[in-house]
């Protein structure tokens, strides 16, 4: 895991040294200060030497100033290295992410990709920060201001060296018992951003059973349990300050008293115990700081697993070697091919499916839901790859192209669609970046788009906003139809691509691909047996097998589901639809 | 604990009013925990003073007893003894004081977070639906989630710690000039000059810092867009240019993070190197005080001045670190008050639901569910009551409704249902279906026109009796954490598990819980993920039914479900719908043919209305919403 985050690093590993280089000497420039002090009282002010005063005086000013500068130089290097390397950490996680295949996608959730997009990485940035600046300074700290005490007077030193290891001892338990209840409160505090996510998206459904105040209550309830756990966690954590006061005071007094004697004794000078007792306020705090540093840490590092994860995670896809670049035509056949999204598991989604396809046919995809229709086509632009068997297109094994042309050629309009941020015209666009605004207009007339989009104020250059929620169901729909079409492909797939647009409308689009693009090969997969029973064949998928093939007339009469389907669709015996028929 | 850094600056807006803001934050902590406060505010004066009593004690070590020792020849060290255990004494209570007000500070911030969070989400479950159309459940959650945190960042650090300083800055500032007055004056110099510099490198980090939160925005939003569709992505190869965009705004962010992070991260040393310059001047100038006799400085004095020159600098630096967090915390208390704003559902209806019995032919209102309900309709002039029974008569009569008052979106909308029968909607996507029985239960309130409920105009009915005499079945199924048991109970609170089951069973649900691996007490998350979507469909009719509403609402309720789940779907609303009023939004034929009217719509208007055969008979725009082939020829 570290080496994967460190390997991240990459053009910022001169500030990830410097960092604590110039952190360290800011250190030593800092703890030189009482010693300088310690010489003014005792040589200058005691023995009535303002000139010694002076001259140590302008040392002071210099170690200030130098601690200044390597200060600064720390600040820069550490701010440079720490957001550079969180930098890095996102552009390779997003890089990877763009490799990834569909089933590396399922996997991850949408919600957990971005927050390991974000949070995660803010995390680590600041952790990063952190062990940079602190994490050397701070132990560094503690020695030199501990060598400097022993170097004074060994015998006052040795009291500070117990408080330390007492102080150790104490904080480590302390922290040890929060953590414990840290780890337990944070769940639940998720739960209970959770529950209320739940509320927001619901609220229709709480206020239609008026159940607003049982949602208080049940919500009061859990916000009473994270009050309870954050307050077990952070009573501990609040002995940290008063344990550490009390070693602070008790090193003092001890000092005090001790330092006394020496003084009385003549072993120990009175500037010396000055500086004994600035150097007690560094050793002690860089403790603390060590202390903070370690619970930083430990909350990191679940933000540096799940980082991790992402940048381990291998694309289960791959280019062939010499990869086709050109589909010949539009023709596709499954042979034998069984599929299943998991490769250990048993459970085959698709099994035995043997079909052809011929080029330019129209070919409807009909079955009930968790029937394996969108398993079926996804396999066409090798969105996965089979388990057993092959899947052909334009006569050849789909893993033998170039993916990406592959992709272009084999069009496909995802059930689950998304329109980008955007104009009208830049969405179409990525179906082809060169399509010129005719050609997308011609898209949009095939896909019956070009109606709504002209009565838009803008038109074309509507803008879209984030996940398309300006415009309706069904205009998304045929939005993603026409971007799709730009493409100009050898296969088109619509996976319930007009779920959302009316029948009439729905036969608009299926009459102008027919006269339209003849040539391409469409798979139409649909709820709606109007939207298939035009087809040159339609499939009938049942349970991961298919259970028909045939036009709509011979499946009406030999295949049992289809049947069913169509019957329930128009309420017994089809009488509505011959009505239609003879008018 | 989410990291302080993200989304805690407003969006390149600045505050309004901050000091509004923080005496009004202040006030609703004190609300709660004002004795607290006051403990807690003593407790740290007490700290303060035992610190500050120590340092004064370093003065009179050297000068009081271990000057005098040093001039007898055998030294007493009992004063010296006494003194300490004195000084102990007060540390002792000091280190109390310390522990009992963080404790309290503990309970504090737990408290006040707790009461955000209740508070905020009672106003929440009162505000409109109008509310949640209008603000992005993004930024609803990120009130609860960052907002909250800085209020806990700065309600247990920055409060507890600008207090600290300020007392410690006062009470040392005293015990300074009691010390020396000139060298006061110049500690104060230098404080003024670090002061300075704080400022203009706060200032300058600021805006960089509100550049950095831009960026950040830009980048974040960019991630959620892309990964929400990052399959679209990979179908249309569109890698390289999202790589490359990507790039270009993560560069940025680097660019100003960068920047910001530097501004801040110099603050600290160039205090504290200006504090051990202040450090060195004080030395100088008070030596030669103290050499030339001048002012009577003595080498203690001294010693103790220059201990708090050192202890004034900490404090300074500390509030000046506190500053940005500070300024979060405002911005986020500012998004949290806007909430806690937000005007509530408005409802005036004094018209209650109850129970009735008959007596003689006459409605008797009764305590016990009597399985009949009826609307007791107390008469604001005379104080008169009747009970009109609960049928499920809906009456519109001239409806006019916009979301907002510029854009009408349904037009003089009038329709008639009588108690028991089954009213379609059909028309396109947007023609105003949802929004008609959006009306009937209130979540919108109409321009113009009326809508009367068994006689009754509804403004008039109090909303959460209205609510509860309507079923409503949603097309987007929302269950809730907990299990299938919790959740068809959600109808009805006090429902007995055999009513849960029976209910389960007329919607046949029944079959499919029973399959669940631990059946009725299956625990539910996610929304029910683990459940198809026909499934969660039965529980949400399930849930319906145990309500056992008059007059129910069904909005595209079996749409995603495929035709042959819809049959058994369809099966159970059917058992359900029999002797109710039933509005049924459908886009499917077989859901909407036996009703007793149906409506076309179509851009806000009711266009045309009756049965399935005169509707096909008038051969208009219903009959060529099913056909198909009448537009296309």
């Amino acid at each position: 895991m570290i080496k994967t985050l460190a390997a991240q690093i990459k053009e910022f590993k001169k500030e990830s040294i410097l960092t604590p280089i110039f952190m360290v000497l800011e250190v030593i420039f800092e703890t030189l200060i009482p010693l300088l002090m310690a010489s003014i009282i005792d040589q200058g002010v005691e023995a009535g030497n303002m000139r010694h005063i002076y001259v140590i005086g302008v040392f002071m000013v210099g170690a200030a100033l130098c601690g200044l500068f390597c200060g600064i130089m720390g600040g820069k290097f550490g701010a440079r290295a720490s957001t550079g390397f969180a930098r890095n950490i996102r552009q390779a996680m997003f890089d990877n992410i763009q490799t990834f295949s569909f089933s590396n996608l399922d996997k991850f959730s949408t919600a957990g990709l971005v927050t390991r997009l974000t949070t995660d990485v803010t995390n680590i940035q600041m952790a990063y920060q952190m062990v940079l600046r602190i994490c050397f300074r701070a132990p560094i700290s503690m020695v030199c201001a501990m060598s400097m005490a022993y170097f004074i007077n060994a015998k006052l030193a040795t009291v500070y060296l117990v408080a330390l290891i007492l102080l150790g001892f104490v904080l480590f338990f302390i922290i040890k018992r929060a953590m414990k209840y840290f780890q337990m409160a944070f769940p639940k505090y998720d739960e209970l951003n959770a529950s209320v996510q739940e509320n927001v998206s619901a609220i229709r459904v709480v206020k239609a059973y008026v159940r607003e105040e049982y949602e208080t209550s049940k919500l009061k309830k859990a916000s009473q349990g994270i009050y309870d756990i954050f307050l077990k966690a952070e009573k501990h954590v609040v002995l940290n300050m008063p344990v550490m006061q009390f070693t602070v005071y008790a090193c003092i007094l001890l000092i005090s008293w001790m330092g006394a004697r020496m003084i009385v004794q003549s072993t120990l000078t009175t500037g010396e115990l000055m500086s004994l007792m600035a150097y007690c306020m560094n050793i002690l705090m860089s403790l603390m700081m060590v202390a903070m540093i370690f619970v930083m840490m430990s909350m990191s590092i679940a933000s540096a697993e799940r980082i991790s994860e992402v940048l381990n995670e291998k694309s289960d896809l791959s280019n062939p070697q010499n990869p086709v670049y050109d589909v010949p035509n539009g023709e596709i056949a499954f042979c034998h091919v069984d599929f299943s999204y998991y490769k250990d598991k048993e459970k085959a989604v698709l099994r035995d499916i043997d079909l052809k396809i011929k080029s330019g046919e129209t070919v409807g995809i009909i079955g009930g839901t968790g029937s394996s229709k969108t398993s079926l086509v996804n396999l066409i632009s090798r969105l996965y790859d089979v388990t057993s068997g092959s899947v052909m297109v334009g006569g050849h094994d789909v893993r033998e192209y170039d993916m990406e042309s592959l992709r272009n050629q084999v069009a496909v309009v995802l059930q689950k669609n998304v329109l980008f941020s955007g104009t009208i015209l830049e969405n179409l666009r990525w179906g082809d970046a060169e399509a010129s605004e005719e050609e997308c207009k011609r898209a949009c007339r095939l896909a019956c788009a070009d109606e709504f989009i002209e009565k838009m104020p803008e038109g074309y250059n509507t803008y879209i906003e984030q996940g398309g929620s300006n415009v309706s169901g069904g205009q998304k729909q045929r939005l993603c139809i026409a971007r799709a079409l730009l493409k100009k492909p050898k296969v088109l797939i619509l996976d319930d691509s007009t779920s959302a647009v009316d029948t009439a409308t729905d036969a608009k689009i299926r009459k102008a691909f027919a006269e339209e693009i003849p040539d391409t090969t469409k798979l139409i997969i649909a709820q709606r047996v109007s939207s298939v029973q035009h087809a040159d064949h339609i499939i009938v998928m049942e349970d991961g097998c298919v259970d028909g093939y045939g036009t709509h007339e011979e499946l009406l009469r030999d295949n049992e589901i289809y049947r069913e389907v169509y019957e329930s669709q128009t309420s017994g015996g089809g009488d509505f639809d011959e009505k239609a028929g003879d008018d | 604990m989410p990291g302080p850094m993200h989304g805690g600056m407003p969006k390149g807006k600045k505050i309004e009013n901050p000091g509004k803001i923080f005496k009004r934050l202040m006030g609703y902590v004190a609300k709660s925990y004002g004795p607290h406060l006051v403990i807690v505010a003593v407790l740290i004066f007490v700290s303060v003073l035992a610190n500050v009593q120590g340092t004064m004690f370093i003065q009179s070590l050297i000068d009081d007893y271990i000057a005098p020792m040093l001039v007898t020849d055998v030294p007493d060290y009992r004063p010296l003894a006494m003194a300490i255990l004195r000084v102990a004494g007060f540390y002792a209570i000091g280190v109390a004081a310390a522990y009992i007000y963080n404790r309290i500070m503990v309970n504090v911030t737990q408290g006040v977070l707790r009461n955000f969070r209740n508070d905020l989400f009672a106003h929440m479950e009162t505000l409109p639906i109008k509310y949640f159309d209008t603000h992005s459940h993004g930024d609803i959650m990120s009130v609860y989630t960052n907002d909250t945190d800085t209020i806990r960042q700065m309600v247990s650090q920055s409060m507890p710690q600008v207090f600290n300083s300020a007392i410690t800055i006062v009470s040392v500032l005293v015990s300074m000039c009691i010390l020396s007055v000139p060298l006061t004056l110049v500690t104060l110099a230098m404080v003024f000059l670090m002061l300075v510099v704080t400022k203009k490198t706060a200032g300058l980090s600021g805006s960089y810092f509100l550049q950095q939160q831009k960026d950040l925005g830009k980048v974040n939003g960019f991630i959620e867009e892309m990964m929400e569709g990052q399959k679209v992505v990979k179908v249309f190869c569109h890698e390289e240019e999202n790589i490359a965009t990507f790039r270009e705004l993560n560069d940025n962010l680097y660019h100003s993070a960068d920047r910001a992070n530097y501004l801040v991260n110099i603050v600290g040393p160039v205090n504290m190197q200006l504090g051990n310059v202040s450090y060195v001047v004080c030395a100088i100038v008070g030596g030669a005080m103290a050499l030339s006799g001048f002012s009577g400085l003595s080498l203690g004095a001294l010693a103790s001045f220059l201990t708090f020159n050192k202890s004034f600098n900490g404090p300074i630096n500390q509030v000046s670190q506190q500053f940005n967090s500070i300024v979060m915390a405002m911005a986020g208390a500012e998004r949290i008050f806007r909430m806690m704003d937000e005007m509530p559902e408005t409802d005036n209806g004094y018209v209650t639901l109850v129970h009735v019995r008959e007596e003689g032919g006459r409605l008797v209102e009764s305590e016990e569910r009597t399985g009949r309900w009826a609307w007791r309709h107390e008469h604001q002039a005379t104080h008169g009551v009747d009970y009109v029974e609960l049928k499920g008569d809906v009456v519109f009569d001239g409806v006019d409704f916009g979301y907002n008052d510029e854009k009408i979106v349904l037009h003089d909308v009038k329709l008639y249902a009588e108690p028991g029968q089954k009213i379609a909607f059909v028309g396109s996507t947007g023609a105003g279906k949802t929004t008609i029985t959006n009306l009937i239960n209130r979540f919108y309130d109409i321009q113009d026109g009326k809508i009367r409920y068994d006689g009754i105009n509804v403004n008039k009915i109090k909303k959460a009796d209205l609510r509860r005499s309507l079923g409503i079945v949603l097309q987007d199924t929302h269950l809730f954490t907990g299990t299938v048991m919790d959740n068809i109970r959600y109808g009805k609170l006090d429902a007995t598990d055999e009513e849960v089951m029976a209910a389960a069973k007329l919607a046949n649900a029944d079959g499919f819980i029973r399959h669940l691996p631990n059946g009725y007490d299956t625990v539910l998350t996610g929304d029910g993920a683990n459940l198809s979507q026909g499934q969660r469909q039965l529980l949400a009719i399930a849930r319906a039914a145990i309500a056992d509403p008059p007059v129910l609402i069904l909005d595209e309720a079996t749409s995603s479900i495929d035709t042959r789940t819809e049959r058994i779907v369809q099966d159970g609303m059917d058992k359900l719908m029999k002797g109710r009023t039933t509005f049924v939004i459908a886009h499917r034929l077989s859901t909407v043919k036996n009703a007793d009217c149906i409506m076309v719509l179509e851009q806000g208007r009711i266009i045309e209305r009756g049965t399935h055969e005169q509707l096909i008979d008038e051969k208009g725009r219903y009959y060529q919403l099913y056909t198909g082939n009448a537009i296309a020829n």
